[in-house]
């Protein structure tokens, strides 16, 4: 009894890390059919946030280190949001109704994220603030003169050569310099001490639950509160399900749609960035970190139905309960003492461990769509493409 | 005047057009073939008949994406499916009762059944081809089926592909896990694989199925067939209410696709010398995609290019500065979604052309309906007119 309760526990905890970081994706693609594959590094930059808040609590000593969690929690989301709302206003707003094209690019921002992280240093950073005050300060000034619109596409092909030459010349000057030219993170692995009241766990009988999973499934569930809360409450969650539900519809109705992409996609990128928070209590975090998750998230969204908060939570729940049962042999284990089923225990002995569970949840989540092409909840109506 | 037929002068311009390409091709075959082997050094020889043979799996992709509208973020699988095949074949040149030696360090003592087909070389011919087709077949129609499609199958294809890296990744008994097939040191009829006879044969054999699978795309892309696969992209709830079910015509085409990538993949690994699961990572099947969209898509000549461009710039660019590949990589990507929807060839086509020759002074003398004047249709009517009104003089 107690066995089946802990791995239910396990099941659940790896869900909830699952549904965390699948939420943004959900609201994202739920509202914009959007696949934002960049959705990993955004949880990555969360991760990191953490790390240099951590840092910084650090120097502070000890009462406070322990509270560094609750201020990590709310940086990452600004940090990630911001840099979500970059990347919509920057390129995503480009290609709307272009879903394949949006794939690649996104994959491209993921890519030089990955990048950057690795190699941001001083003289990098110092490159891109004078890039971005000569670019966009001159666009300012520029956008002032009345004939603009004729001369817009040749001043800015300009300007953008020129701020990136400036930028370059500042960099290579700044390049002497140790102890600018130094990485911050480089690129290995960086470790996030857990605040000391999150390690350990609770002991129940022969196990234990560790306090950080338990922290996860509640923030998890703090999330999903306040998404529900903001969706169903406020003005602005409002006009993102009546975009959600008919585009051209809330158009004509003066929801100005424009605003609501974009703070929708601040929204899922800032829900990313909490994710990230929570997996530096997993472990240690990398460039490549967000890449072991992002698979995963998007089979959520398949599974549960696009748009739908209750589809992605159930989807996540099973997703994650079926990956630890039959990665750890739970489910061998059942069929073990009976002879008869040595054929049935052979097979599941085959796929226990952690990567060919991955490859069983596969099989089961392409049979799922046989049954269910648009996932547990499809959209209804005229608007359903499916 | 001669007064001619409308369908002989369309024919005519026709053939007159495939005999151009046709010569161009075998113009560009034969330096391929023996005029780049008498001057390039080995190294950089191997590296052309390396960087041709991802230009198949680019034609592959070019298929499916370029004239299908499926974008496969999956194409790794039938890659290393392919190159898996001819790799067991050559593990597997060995005296009698012998098993490859990676086998004995897990504590196998019988080769696997699955291993067996491949003692033939025939078979493995014939298997680098089949089973990645039947593989894509099996999970195009799983998928087709539902109506699945647009991201969700791209998704799909990339779960796919981590799956299948995760099996081949884990299973260290059936295929060596991680580490591998390394076909260097093995021999195929009785020569060493790494020798340079048998990498310049790998070289030959290269180009001849570039050329082979560009006609058949070409084939395949010209005919009834081509103009469906185009509707299906550009609007398939009209297929199927003018009557057609699109799901055998993309099942069909995702396979024929796989088995591209088979061929490539296996072509790849004799000349690159090892086959590990990490040609089923995930950046490097996308990567894939990138090579068509940098060429053109729905332009078979443009995959070729895009893909000669795109890992020559690579391997340039991680020899020189390698932090400074995966920004440029990045910023391909964002470039050619946003700036060059069409690729190199789509550009040169659309209006590359028409601005190189009006800088040249060449400019051709303004007309109201430009699509008019190009339609032989048209011109065909208005000769036609003429001659009757010649006649009636």
């Amino acid at each position: 009894m107690l066995q089946l309760f802990f791995g239910l526990f396990n099941g659940i905890s790896i869900g909830s890390v699952l549904l965390i970081a699948a939420l943004g994706l959900a609201v994202v693609f739920g509202l914009m059919g959007v696949i934002n594959l960049a959705h990993g590094e955004l949880m990555m930059l969360g991760a990191y946030t953490t790390f240099v808040v951590q840092n910084i609590f650090k120097m502070l000593g000890d009462p406070w280190f322990g509270a560094y969690i609750f201020v990590a929690l709310p940086v990452a989301f600004i940090v990630a949001a911001l840099v979500g709302l970059a990347l919509e206003r920057g390129v995503i707003r480009f290609l709307y109704g272009r879903p394949l094209e949006t794939l690649l690019a996104t994959w491209g921002v993921s890519l030089i994220l990955r990048q950057f992280v690795r190699s941001v240093n001083g003289v990098l950073a110092i490159g891109l603030v004078v890039f971005c005050l000569l670019f966009f300060g001159a666009w300012v000034l520029l956008s002032r003169r009345l004939d603009w619109q004729k001369i817009r596409n040749g001043v800015l092909t300009i300007l953008v050569f020129l701020s990136t030459g400036i930028a370059t010349v500042t960099g290579f000057l700044l390049s002497g310099q140790k102890a600018l030219a130094k990485p911050w993170f480089s690129a290995r692995n960086v470790d996030v001490t857990a605040p000391a009241w999150l390690r350990g766990g609770l002991p129940l009988g022969n196990f234990q639950i560790p306090y950080a999973r338990i922290f996860i499934i509640i923030l998890t569930i703090a999330c999903i509160v306040g998404l529900y809360l903001f969706f169903n409450r406020s003005n602005w969650g409002l006009r993102i399900r009546a975009v959600t539900q008919n585009r051209q519809m809330s158009a004509c109705l003066g929801i100005p749609t424009n605003q609501v992409d974009a703070l929708t996609f601040a929204l899922g990128s800032g829900l990313a960035g909490i994710a990230g928070v929570a997996i530096t209590l997993l472990g240690s975090v990398g460039p490549n970190t967000g890449q072991n998750y992002i698979v995963d998230t998007f089979m959520v969204v398949v599974v549960g139905g696009v748009g739908n908060l209750l589809g992605s939570i159930i989807a996540a729940m099973a997703i994650g309960t079926v990956t630890y049962l039959v990665g750890s042999g739970t489910i061998a284990l059942l069929f073990s003492q009976n002879s008869a089923l040595q054929g049935i225990f052979d097979f599941f002995t085959f796929f226990a461990d952690s990567s060919m569970a991955k490859v069983m949840v596969f099989a089961l989540i392409i049979t799922f769509l046989q049954f269910k092409p648009a996932g547990i909840f499809p959209q209804k109506g005229r608007t359903a493409e499916l | 005047m001669i007064n001619l037929d409308k369908g002989t002068v369309i024919k005519r311009q026709k053939r007159r057009k495939l005999l151009i390409e046709g010569i161009a091709i075998a113009a560009i075959g034969l330096v391929l073939c023996l005029l780049l082997p008498a001057i390039l050094p080995a190294f950089r020889l191997k590296l052309l008949g390396r960087f041709l043979s991802l230009a198949i799996v680019a034609l592959g992709i070019d298929l499916i994406w370029g004239y299908t509208g499926l974008l496969s973020l999956g194409h790794g699988i039938f890659f290393a499916l392919g190159g898996y095949g001819l790799a067991m074949h050559l593990k597997l040149q060995l005296p009698e009762g012998q098993i490859p030696d990676f086998f004995p360090l897990y504590g196998v003592e019988k080769l696997p059944f699955f291993w067996y087909p491949f003692y033939s070389f025939p078979v493995t011919l014939i298997a680098i081809v089949l089973v990645p087709t039947i593989v894509a077949g099996l999970l195009g129609y799983l998928v087709f089926r539902n109506r699945i499609k647009g991201v969700y199958f791209s998704i799909l294809t990339q779960a796919a592909l981590l799956v299948f890296f995760n099996f081949f990744n884990g299973q260290q008994k059936l295929i060596n896990g991680t580490n591998g097939l390394k076909t260097d040191t093995d021999t195929l009829f009785g020569m060493v694989v790494s020798s340079s006879g048998m990498q310049l044969a790998f070289y030959e054999v290269t180009v001849l199925s570039v050329l082979i699978i560009y006609l058949l795309c070409r084939w395949l892309t010209s005919g009834r067939f081509g103009r469906i696969l185009i509707a299906i992209r550009d609007d398939e709830n009209r297929v199927r209410f003018s009557g057609y079910d699109p799901t055998g015509f993309k099942v069909l085409v995702f396979a024929i696709s796989g088995g591209i990538a088979g061929v490539a993949g296996a072509l790849y690994t004799v000349q690159s010398g090892i086959i590990t699961p990490s040609f089923m990572e995930v950046a490097f099947s996308i990567e894939m995609v990138i090579w068509v969209a940098v060429g053109g898509r729905g332009t078979l000549i443009g995959a070729i290019i895009g893909t000669l461009l795109v890992t020559f710039a690579r391997t340039l660019l991680s020899e020189q500065f390698p932090e400074v590949w995966l920004f440029f990589q990045g910023a391909l990507f964002l470039l050619v979604v946003t700036v060059l929807p069409n690729g190199i060839v789509g550009w040169v086509k659309s209006w590359g052309w028409e601005k190189l020759r009006s800088l040249l002074g060449l400019e051709e003398p303004m007309v109201t309906y430009p699509s008019l004047e190009k339609d032989p249709l048209v011109q065909q009517e208005r000769e036609e007119l003429e001659s009757v009104q010649d006649n009636q003089r």
